[in-house]
């Protein structure tokens, strides 16, 4: 069969449009963000009516996701790792009540923090939710576990988590599609109580997910994506977890690998194969892309076993992702290089774009704010953020989805008045509301601003779910109508904006200033749609 | 054969039509490839870069060991230096003179081009004034891939037919200006190092 060539992200959505997915629920975040516009653009999913919308956020999208397997279709939601944190409450009960159609939680971890605020390793997650979890080694496996993970999930009746890491999802290699399978039929679940979290059903539930960890970790020591290789070499012992594997063997091309080797993508742990590795070789060097999930399992609290080489003892280093060399340098290898960076050779940060309106909308702020003290913006999570570097230094704080109002709030009840939030319109429609309305229950003096260029633009442009619905939702919030007050970031109307901003931030209690305009990415890509459009209409 | 090839720019800059055209030459000749890309934040007029990966058996990595990379191809003269802890030691270094100036602190350009020169094996080429000439503005990557296409491995007919294929549906015209840029890109290799082209 031909080979597709596609992304990590890509050969997890084309696997699910070919194994019977009804719908995918997520919000845009790196290095999540494409699967969920391949769906989109999928000619076949569109035929197959697969639903694919962009949600409000990860936890809307989570329960979606559950409501469709209640229901006892296959369905997939997607998030960045931070995203699970907000969708965490959904994702850690639906393990409760477990699935009945298919559910697949995809989650695309960031070592290194390549566009992320922190680097945490989903895979606690899945264990905290005693759910299984698949890591692929490469794009076919992320392509193959997706049809897998779908009939595990039924077959034990539980969700499963898909983790993968930023070099896989956005990595392309050639992918050999499978058969089609038609999408589950309708249907509800058999036992009608499986989905009422009643303190005495949990009780009953969560019993059967106890139970169901013995069958779990039983089937990872079946799982062909977990697979022990013979290596002569016993004294020393490789478990490797997903991609680690490739920066593994890439070191050892020209020839046998001479070591046993675990290659682990299936989790729970696989314990039968751990206890042979552990008990056949005289050390163990654990390679894993994240946090030493399996190293600290394995080293236990005392680790006063064999010993353990890894992330905890500076084998590697405890942060960032892996690569060859790093590898190579713990394998005792010799570590290759080329030449240094010429001194000459400045740093590049990534910027706002020329002509960008948060450009203009900080440049009025800034001006508003120059007769106080420092520190007073507290903004949030999107393109925006980097009004934090040179030459607006704008902003204070950026911490999580929707921490802007929540933040400026909490330092205004506590006397730091003037503060101001900044937050986009899509992260305000993600999390920034419930905080609008905390302020406003509390009077807090804080002046919003929420940067409205009609996108979700800092991971590419995604439909924001706030479009046309702002000033009603602050209204409805009950933000009063003279202090929701829309601006436009534009050069020309620096003055009329610099004399709005300094009204809002005097006055006392919440105001909403919206500076609105369409994101420059977004606009040209209308002008050549429209362009295209008109161009068809023509040959006609 | 294996090709590690590491792709360089700026944001925005197209170096990912460039990943783009080597990628369908090699699929078509049936070879494994691997790329690695940079998304989202960094899009921003950042510096990005790009693993290429091409061979005929199948490829592990998706990240290129450092000191193993057999070609920079870089849209940027900076950018290109940024990446030499990749380059192996016979390694090729193949860069636009143009710089992307979106920085206070650049450096002189001339100093640059001195820092490029200092490579034994190094094709540079003004691939803006190139592409201007063929009234061809918006390839000038397909230059710098043209300048890069002695070294790839890949025979110059499956680029033609890759870029044919990646550009059908803007039309013949730009299929036959980009390969007119491809063309001035590969004859500015050639006249560089005659004796070297495999």
């Amino acid at each position: 069969m031909q080979r597709m060539l596609l992304l990590g992200d890509e050969a997890i959505a084309q696997g699910a449009i070919d194994a019977g997915l009804s719908g995918v629920f997520a919000y845009p975040g790196t290095p999540s963000t494409e699967i969920t516009e391949y769906i989109q653009q999928s000619e076949e999913a569109m035929e197959g009516k697969i639903r694919a919308e962009w949600s409000a956020n990860e936890k809307t999208a989570m329960e979606a996701g559950l409501g469709m397997s209640y229901a006892g279709k296959r369905a997939m939601v997607c998030m960045k790792h931070v995203g699970m944190n907000v969708a965490a409450d959904a994702f850690i009960n639906s393990a409760i009540t477990g699935a009945n159609g298919g559910l697949i939680v995809v989650v695309a971890d960031d070592p290194s923090m390549h566009s992320s605020q922190n680097e945490q390793d989903s895979r606690f997650y899945g264990k905290f939710a005693m759910v299984p979890i698949l890591e692929p080694v490469n794009q076919q496996e992320a392509y193959d576990m997706i049809r897998y993970g779908f009939e595990l999930s039924e077959r034990f009746r539980i969700p499963v988590m898909v983790r993968i890491t930023t070099r896989l999802a956005h990595s392309r290699a050639g992918v050999v599609r499978k058969n089609v399978l038609p999408q589950n039929e309708l249907s509800l679940p058999g036992n009608p109580r499986q989905f009422i979290l009643l303190p005495a059903n949990a009780r009953k539930q969560y019993k059967g997910l106890l139970r169901t960890q013995e069958l779990l970790r039983d089937e990872s020591d079946r799982s062909v994506f977990n697979s022990y290789y013979e290596g002569k070499d016993k004294s020393l012992g490789i478990i490797a977890c997903g991609i680690a594997n490739n920066y593994l063997l890439e070191n050892y091309k020209n020839g046998d690998f001479p070591h046993p080797l675990l290659k682990i993508g299936q989790y729970p742990i696989p314990k039968t194969l751990v206890e042979r590795i552990y008990d056949e070789c005289d050390e163990i060097l654990l390679l894993e892309e994240g946090f030493p999930f399996v190293e600290e399992m394995l080293r236990g609290f005392l680790d006063k076993g064999k010993p353990i080489k890894g992330r905890f003892d500076g084998t590697l280093p405890f942060d960032g992702e892996l690569n060859p060399n790093l590898v190579a340098r713990a394998m005792g290898l010799e570590d290759t290089s080329g030449m240094p960076i010429p001194d000459i050779v400045k740093a590049r940060p990534p910027s706002l774009c020329k002509g960008c309106p948060h450009i203009f909308s900080y440049n009025a702020l800034n001006e508003a704010l120059e007769k106080y003290s420092k520190g007073r913006v507290f903004s949030d999570i999107g393109c925006y953020t980097l009004g934090a570097l040179e030459p607006f230094t704008a902003i204070d704080t950026c911490v999580d989805m929707g921490a802007s109002i929540t933040m400026a709030k909490g330092a205004a009840d506590a006397g730091f008045v003037p503060a101001v939030a900044v937050i986009g319109d899509s992260t305000f429609t993600h999390s920034g509301m419930t905080g609008l309305l905390d302020a406003v229950n509390d009077n807090s003096s804080i002046t919003v601003m929420i940067l409205d260029n009609a996108t979700t633009a800092m991971t590419g442009m995604q439909k924001s779910s706030a479009s046309g619905k702002i000033e009603n939702i602050c209204m409805a919030l009950g933000v009063e109508e003279e202090h929701i007050r829309v601006l436009n970031p534009s050069p020309k109307y620096h003055d009329v904006n610099l004399g709005v901003i300094k009204e809002e931030i005097e006055y006392e209690g919440v105001s909403v200033i919206i500076p609105r305009r369409e994101c420059l990415h977004l606009a040209a890509r209308r002008i050549r749609e429209e362009k295209k459009k008109k161009e068809r209409e023509t040959v006609k | 054969m294996t090709k590690d090839i590491i792709l360089a720019g700026v944001g925005g800059q197209g170096i990912l039509s460039i990943a783009a055209v080597i990628g369908t030459a090699a699929l078509d000749a049936g070879l494994f490839l691997k790329q690695a890309e940079v998304h989202g934040m960094s899009q921003r007029g950042g510096d990005v870069q790009s693993n290429l990966r091409i061979s005929d058996k199948e490829i592990l990595s998706d990240l290129i060991p450092y000191g193993k990379a057999d070609l920079i191809i870089s849209v940027e003269p900076m950018e290109s230096l940024r990446y030499l802890p990749l380059l192996s030691k016979n390694g090729w270094l193949i860069t636009s003179t143009t710089p992307h100036i979106n920085i206070p602190n650049y450096p002189d350009i001339q100093e640059v081009i001195l820092e490029i020169e200092k490579l034994p094996n190094h094709v540079k080429l003004d691939a803006k004034g190139i592409a201007m000439e063929l009234d061809a503005r918006r390839s000038e990557n397909i230059v710098i891939l043209g300048a890069a296409s002695p070294y790839l491995g890949l025979e110059y007919a499956w680029l033609e037919k890759a870029i044919a294929t990646i550009f059908k549906s803007k039309g013949e015209d730009v299929i036959q200006k980009n390969l007119d840029a491809l063309k001035a890109g590969r004859e500015v290799a050639e006249n560089s190092r005659p004796l070297k082209i495999t």
